[in-house]
């Protein structure tokens, strides 16, 4: 019934006129803006304050929830078993010791021995690293100094743009792999036997999988690589495709920090305690010139990954901090309350001069 | 410099001046590119950037793809500059529509209609009735026999009544079919801005009468933009045209406004650029040190022994590039987008629509909401900005009878009704008086209804409520006047009239009356003009006492008086009347002299009150606005009583004995200095008292205290809170918002008329009232609005949301920008300082531009305290104008926060993801997500109220992180192909992510909580009590009450002061010891004393900033 009465009313001229004053003049002017919660800006909102209980009460969670993580992460990092061989220095002949650069740059042969000793049971996969410090693999000009399309694509073996200067080779002819972090791959070997066996290392499925299919072309061949004068690292095989070159791939994984670890291989059978393994190495890299450290490791892994602390340690500390906070504010809550927004602060409505 | 006008003459070698184009543009079609570009390159900001974005073209030492900053800042600049051209056009369509406005003019001899841009100088152009003066004219003729015209030039002083002009007497009495055939010569001064002054010579050429030359003065001009009225047709020599106009040369360039927060943003950008550059020099040199001593070592990096000359350079440009984003690209358009929101929000706000017009507000300048909660003083128009600029009669006196009294409107009154029924002569007299004692044109419409047409909208007030008591003037026949009083028809003849003039104060008529033929002198006009003449028996103290009453009210009174006059005596008189009327030298006061010798013996028939009616709201308004320290001043072009009445009845100053107000006044230089002195004398000895001290300046005055006593007049406006300047011109109140922007104030100008126009430009903030007199004001102004009161909503409200909303925005943005940037840093410091990134360009770019830019987007809607809560306790707004939120001090903390943070981030990241972990890619990703991770969360606790907007923008900005980069990552062509699944995958990832949000906000929560609860701000306080419904709400809901109670009886318990007006005189006549004795300890009043000390201490402390 209502509806039938509106238009009448509206178009009743100026014995109407009362009427829309009372009533908002929404059928008046289009010109007054259209409600809503938004424009209005009066959207429902929840307004949390921080008060003593909500408070603490975070603390403690956090403490309660930070103590166990931080436990079992220990755990979880203990029961990962490392073993670290430093070589660099031990693997150079005591006379040549004098002149580390020289022995490294010379083209004799570098074979060096090293002895592991197996202190805890070791499951199998373990994971064979090796370690450089002091390595800047994330230095701006080697970390650009590749080229993500020739290493795909055979098609753009010519896109070396970005590889300067180990783009071409002094005819230029076109090197692939292109760039300073390829021309600079590690080239030590190992190789390991326990009581006069030879344990194999597996040296397939070290690279990510990703990078095999989509990052490393399957008909890209190496071509004039370290044919320089200049020999930079490891050689590679040309026959065989840039996919299948693991050791390349993972290397071309540039690590962020100037100490890091690449995989070498794994070892697919478990280590007993007390097992002496011989390792056999090859020492070809130059670390010499800057003083980098190279590590031989060998490690199992945990749901967290390799040995590592740190994450244990920073839990518990968040952890006890975080009670450590939570009992403070409760402390001052008992000892000094205070009432929450209590008018008698506001200086207005103090005597004068309290400001 | 002369400007000699030929007068008619087509002979275009005379034609050297400018024709009546109005051009307001900024830019043509050819410029705009150019000059736009220049505009905006003339910003730091802009340059910067493109220095930035240039650098970036050199791949040797770019980090990330230029892309990444060419983008945003061709964005940024189309934007701007689609806005300016946008805002262009539309300046060009109004000229348009001015400038091809149709007008009559004579060319060539002949009257022709043309094009209003096409009016030359000398030309001579015709206006009828209620058309607008295309440009600045010289009267030659009008259709009055008399050569009178009226004119409305509201546009141009903002005066509302109407003004009479006249032709010069040179033109007197030519034929009106010879008019467009006038020559002559008009020797007039180059064109100025003075509205109140026109200095000029007019010489017609034969055959027009003599060779004399005519002075001409303001009263023989028709300047632009007024409008004809109550005059059938005008026509005038064109003298200025075009910009060169009064009014085109009143009319400033409006300079583009920059608010303090920006202002603030700015300054805080050169500290941050100028930490750039140290940080950049620092690693720059430390860069090239470590290239030399230890680079060259790593055989693997192949430096070149011998770089090119330029290679010294390439390390600080590098990290010169590293850090360009210490300075956020995006807070430009972040603050551009929030700014135009509050801009909407003001539009959109159904609580600022004027029910009575459904007029919204409006913010035409989108770029300054944030000033307005730092207002410091607001300067006002009264009429029409206080007042709704309509005059209501509401109560009189009639031979010692009060009416209306008790319901407040003397037509309601039974009494008078009953009065006006048994025809008691006096009243009859008095309603007499009132419909005919004026120059008021009845005009009949078709309904049957009256309108009056008046001079003065008193006279409409008066003849309205004559007609209410039955006294209806229904016509006047020429000089006939018809009355239907109670349906009789009573005829008067209106034998002369005496003008008012503001010297005389009052006005008069001589009547006859066509039945009984008798003579009549009828009177009205101010007391002190009337009294005076009472006759010798007659008693006035009743009426000064009226008087004094309903000046206490504010309202405007006029005493009305008759006499009836001998027929000798009046023939006598009128012969001398002609005679003055006629004379060459001294016309007025000789005019005024003869008026004098008939108006005197008056019988006082009554005072009538008259009140212009203050707009709802006001008083509480200015009370609310003045507690949240804001003073106010008030700049009128009316009389100094009326400015004081108003003051008084709208809050503006209190009644004594709080409120005192002293008097700067004084016609020459020296008065005017020892007044100055006298005043600031006491208002150093007062402004330790809480006293509520205003001071009361006058148009002349301020001229002479302006120009010679500058200093002391500044000082006299730091020291005073309130003040009132009556009869000042549009561009002294221009200087006065001028003076106070010199002393660092923050000002808005709010008014509503033409001639409030440069002041509202001049002001930091303009509000125009889109009211009666017209939408000048409107115009011109960066906010209109419809009434007086939603200034407080526009200021506490929106002023104060947008300013806490932008200063979180820009330290915000800062904050994020900054975090990145010391991540940056520190990454190069275990890079060997070579300035490797180590994020991708395309995680730099959404970072800036979309992952920390949504969640803070969303912040507009934040409310730190609801609106009623602020309209309770408007004290609250100090901390807005004392910018508490956003200085140097607050933004170190979001410094330290951010480097605290990224400290955080990257510790526990190059930790937890060392040795076989450390992958470039990962990493990267791993930190980019631990600082998305804190940005939500630092979000999240800066955030006052949640809506679902906020949740959805800070959550689901989280969720949309992971989302693209999982797009991202599944792309085999990306970079990161495959990264984020990975990392996802890893438990270590999340133990990461939750031990850097813990380890990032445990100690801000555990800070910002304890300085909430044992540190709390004002703000804090008012949020607690908000949310747990203390006893604060009560506390506000009473308060207002007992003031708004205090408020109502305040001007009845008035204790009378000796003398009649309402201006008490200095105190320093009277011991200062008195004063203050008469002021109790125990005062009322210390609430308003604590704030203001307090308004004081904040600004003290805001300039120490």
């Amino acid at each position: 019934m209502n509806s039938n009465n509106t238009p009448s009313s509206s178009a009743g001229g100026p014995g109407s006129a009362a009427a829309d004053s009372t009533a908002p003049p929404t059928t008046r002017n289009s010109k007054r803006p259209k409600y809503s919660r938004f424009t209005q800006q009066e959207l429902p909102a929840c307004k949390p304050i921080l008060t003593p209980k909500w408070v603490i009460s975070a603390f403690m969670l956090v403490t309660v929830i930070f103590i166990p993580i931080g436990v079992a992460s220990l755990f979880a990092s203990h029961d990962v078993v490392e073993i670290i061989d430093r070589y660099e220095t031990d693997c150079i002949p005591e006379d040549s010791r004098k002149d580390k650069i020289a022995y490294i740059q010379s083209s004799g042969d570098k074979t060096c021995n090293r002895i592991l000793n197996v202190t805890k049971h070791m499951k199998h996969p373990i994971y064979v690293y090796y370690q450089l410090d002091n390595y800047y693999q994330n230095h701006r000009r080697y970390v650009k100094s590749r080229s993500d399309q020739q290493l795909r694509d055979r098609d753009s073996e010519n896109d070396t743009s970005a590889c300067k200067p180990e783009d071409k080779t002094a005819n230029g002819s076109t090197i692939v792999p292109c760039g300073l972090i390829a021309w600079s791959l590690f080239n030590d070997s190992y190789s390991f036997s326990r009581n006069n066996q030879n344990l194999s290392v597996n040296k397939h499925g070290i690279s990510w999988k990703s990078d095999r299919d989509h990052k490393f072309g399957k008909d890209v061949f190496p071509k004039n690589f370290q044919s320089g004068g200049l020999i930079g690292g490891k050689h590679l095989n040309e026959s065989i495709p840039l996919s299948e070159q693991e050791d390349l791939i993972v290397w071309m994984r540039t690590a962020a920090l100037p100490t890091f670890r690449k995989l070498y291989g794994k070892i697919e059978v478990d280590l007993v305690a007390g097992d002496v393994i011989n390792v056999t190495l090859q020492n070809n890299y130059n670390t010499y010139s800057f003083n980098g450290k190279k590590k031989l490791v060998l490690s199992t892994t945990s749901w967290l990954g390799g040995k590592n602390d740190f994450l244990g340690i920073a839990y518990l500390t968040v952890g006890g901090l975080c009670f450590f906070l939570a009992m403070v504010f409760t402390i001052i809550y008992l000892v000094k309350p205070r009432r929450l927004g209590d008018p008698s602060y506001l200086s207005w409505n103090r005597n004068p001069g309290g400001h | 410099m002369k400007r000699c006008v030929y007068i008619n003459d087509d002979d275009l070698s005379h034609d050297i001046y400018c024709d009546n184009r109005i051009s307001n543009r900024k830019y043509t079609v050819w410029n705009f590119l150019p000059k736009n570009l220049w505009e905006q390159f003339s910003r730091f900001m802009n340059q910067y950037f493109l220095l930035i974005a240039c650098l970036q073209l050199w791949s040797l030492i770019t980090p990330v793809n230029p892309a990444s900053t060419w983008g945003p800042l061709i964005l940024i600049f189309a934007v701007s500059a689609t806005k300016e051209a946008w805002d262009d056009y539309n300046r060009y369509l109004s000229d348009k529509k001015a400038n091809e406005k149709e007008v009559w003019a004579v060319r060539h001899g002949v009257k022709k209609h043309i094009q209003a841009q096409d009016i030359h100088v000398g030309n001579i152009v015709w206006l009828r009735e209620n058309d607008e003066v295309p440009c600045d004219l010289v009267l030659i003729g009008t259709s009055d026999p008399q050569g009178l015209c009226y004119v409305e030039t509201a546009a141009l002083d903002g005066e509302t009544d109407l003004k009479t002009r006249v032709i010069p007497s040179a033109c007197m009495g030519i034929d009106f079919d010879l008019l467009h055939k006038v020559k002559g010569l008009i020797e007039c001064p180059e064109p100025d801005k003075d509205i109140r002054r026109f200095d000029a010579n007019l010489r017609l050429f034969p055959p027009f009468l003599d060779n004399d030359v005519c002075p001409i003065t303001i009263k023989n001009t028709l300047l632009q933009s007024c409008y004809l009225r109550n005059t059938e047709w005008a026509c005038g020599v064109a003298v200025y045209t075009g910009n060169e106009t009064k009014l085109g040369m009143t009319r400033g360039v409006p300079e583009p406004k920059l608010t303090a927060v920006d202002a603030m943003i700015d300054k805080l950008t050169g500290a941050i650029f100028v930490f750039q550059l140290v940080v950049v020099m620092v690693l720059g040199v430390a860069g090239n040190i470590w290239k030399d001593t230890e680079a060259r070592k790593l055989w693997y990096v192949e430096y070149p022994t011998k770089g090119p000359w330029y290679e010294l350079l390439v390390i600080p440009l590098r990290f010169e590039l590293l850090c360009s984003i210490m300075i956020p690209i995006s807070i430009k358009v972040s603050l551009d987008l929030v700014k135009g929101l509050y801009a909407k929000f003001i539009d959109w706000d159904n609580k600022m629509v004027d029910q009575e017009t459904s007029t919204p507000a409006h913010a035409a300048n989108t770029a300054i909401s944030e000033d307005l909660g730092q207002v410091e003083y607001i300067l006002t128009d009264k009429t029409g900005t206080l007042t709704e600029n309509q005059m209501i009669f509401k109560r009189c006196c009639i031979s010692g009878t009060f009416y209306g009294n008790e319901i407040g409107d003397a037509l309601k009154d039974e009494d008078l009704v009953n009065a006006v029924a048994t025809r008691s002569p006096d009243v009859i007299h008095f309603l007499t008086v009132m419909a005919i004692c004026n120059t008021v044109v009845p005009i009949q419409r078709q309904n049957g209804t009256i309108l009056y047409k008046a001079q003065s909208q008193d006279e409409e007030a008066l003849v309205h409520a004559a007609a209410g008591l039955h006294m209806v003037f229904v016509k006047k026949n020429g000089n006939v006047l018809d009355i239907n009083f109670n349906a009789s028809v009573i005829q008067y003849e209106v034998l002369d009239t005496l003008e008012f003039t503001s010297d005389r104060k009052r006005m008069s008529v001589v009547v006859k009356d066509c039945q009984s033929g008798k003579l009549f002198l009828l009177s009205k006009g101010a007391d002190e003009a009337i009294l005076p003449c009472a006759s010798t028996g007659q008693q006035t103290r009743t009426f000064s006492e009226a008087v004094e009453q309903y000046s206490q009210l504010g309202l405007r009174t006029l005493c009305l008086a008759w006499r009836e006059l001998e027929e000798d005596e009046y023939q006598e008189w009128s012969l001398m009347f002609k005679e003055a009327n006629s004379a060459l030298v001294d016309r007025d006061w000789r005019i005024a002299e003869v008026c004098q010798r008939l108006e005197h013996h008056l019988q006082i028939l009554g005072v009538a009150a008259i009140e212009d009616r203050l707009q709802d709201g006001v008083p509480e308004t200015i009370e609310t606005l003045r507690k949240a320290g804001i003073n106010f001043w008030m700049l009128t072009g009316d009389k100094q009583n009326t400015a004081i009445q108003i003051a008084l009845s709208c809050n503006f100053v209190s009644p004594e004995p709080k409120g005192q107000l002293l008097l700067i006044n004084g016609k020459t230089g020296d008065e005017v200095r020892q007044s100055l002195e006298r005043v600031l004398l006491t208002m150093r000895i007062t402004s330790s008292e809480p006293k509520d001290v205003a001071f009361v300046i006058d148009g002349w005055a301020l001229e002479i205290a302006l120009k010679h006593h500058h200093k002391a007049f500044m000082e006299l406006a730091l020291l005073s809170k309130t003040a009132i300047c009556c009869r000042v011109t549009p561009s002294q109140k221009a200087q006065l918002v001028e003076l106070l922007k010199s002393c660092e104030y923050r000002t808005l100008a709010i008014g509503d008329g033409g001639n409030d126009v440069r002041m509202i430009q001049q002001a930091h903030i303009g509000v125009g009232i889109s009211g009666r007199e017209g939408l000048q004001a409107a115009r011109a102004a960066d906010y209109s609005i419809g009434k007086f009161r939603f200034l407080k909503r526009l200021i506490l409200v929106h002023g104060r949301y947008s300013y806490n909303r932008t200063a979180f925005l820009s330290q915000y943005s800062f904050y994020k920008s900054l975090l990145i940037c010391f991540i940056q840093i520190f990454f190069s410091l275990i890079s060997g300082v070579s300035g490797t990134s180590l994020f991708n360009s395309v995680s730099l770019m959404a970072y800036n531009v979309f992952y920390t830019s949504v969640p803070v987007l969303v912040n507009v809607l934040d409310k730190d305290l609801s609106e009623r809560t602020v309209m309770q306790h408007p004290q609250i707004l100090f901390y807005c104008q004392a910018g508490r939120l956003l200085n140097p001090s607050t933004f170190a903390g979001w410094f330290g926060r951010s480097l605290f943070h990224a400290i955080v981030v990257f510790v526990i990241c190059i930790h937890s993801y060392a040795f076989e972990k450390s992958e470039m890619e990962e990493l990267s990703m791993v930190v980019l997500s631990g600082c998305i991770w804190l940005q939500a969360f630092v979000v999240a606790l800066e955030t006052n109220s949640f809506t679902i907007l906020q949740h959805l923008a800070i959550w689901g900005n989280l969720v949309a992180f992971y989302v693209i980069n999982w797009i991202v990552s599944a792309l085999p062509s990306s970079g990161m192909y495959t990264i984020m699944f990975r990392l996802c995958r890893q438990p270590s990832y999340w133990i990461t992510m939750f031990l850097i949000v813990v380890a990032g906000m445990g100690p801000v929560l555990a800070l910002k909580y304890f300085r909430y609860t044992y540190r709390p701000s004002k703000i804090n306080i008012l949020r607690q009590a908000e949310r747990l419904g203390g006893p604060i709400l009560s506390l506000g809901n009473i308060e207002p009450q007992s003031r708004a109670f205090e408020k109502e009886v305040s001007p009845l318990s008035i204790s009378q002061p000796k003398s009649r007006s309402p201006v008490y005189e200095p105190l320093l006549s009277d011991s200062p010891n008195a004063i203050r004795r008469s002021f109790g300890p125990g005062a009322p009043f210390d609430f308003f004393q604590s704030q203001s000390r307090l308004s004081s201490s904040y600004a003290r402390n805001c300039k120490d900033n």
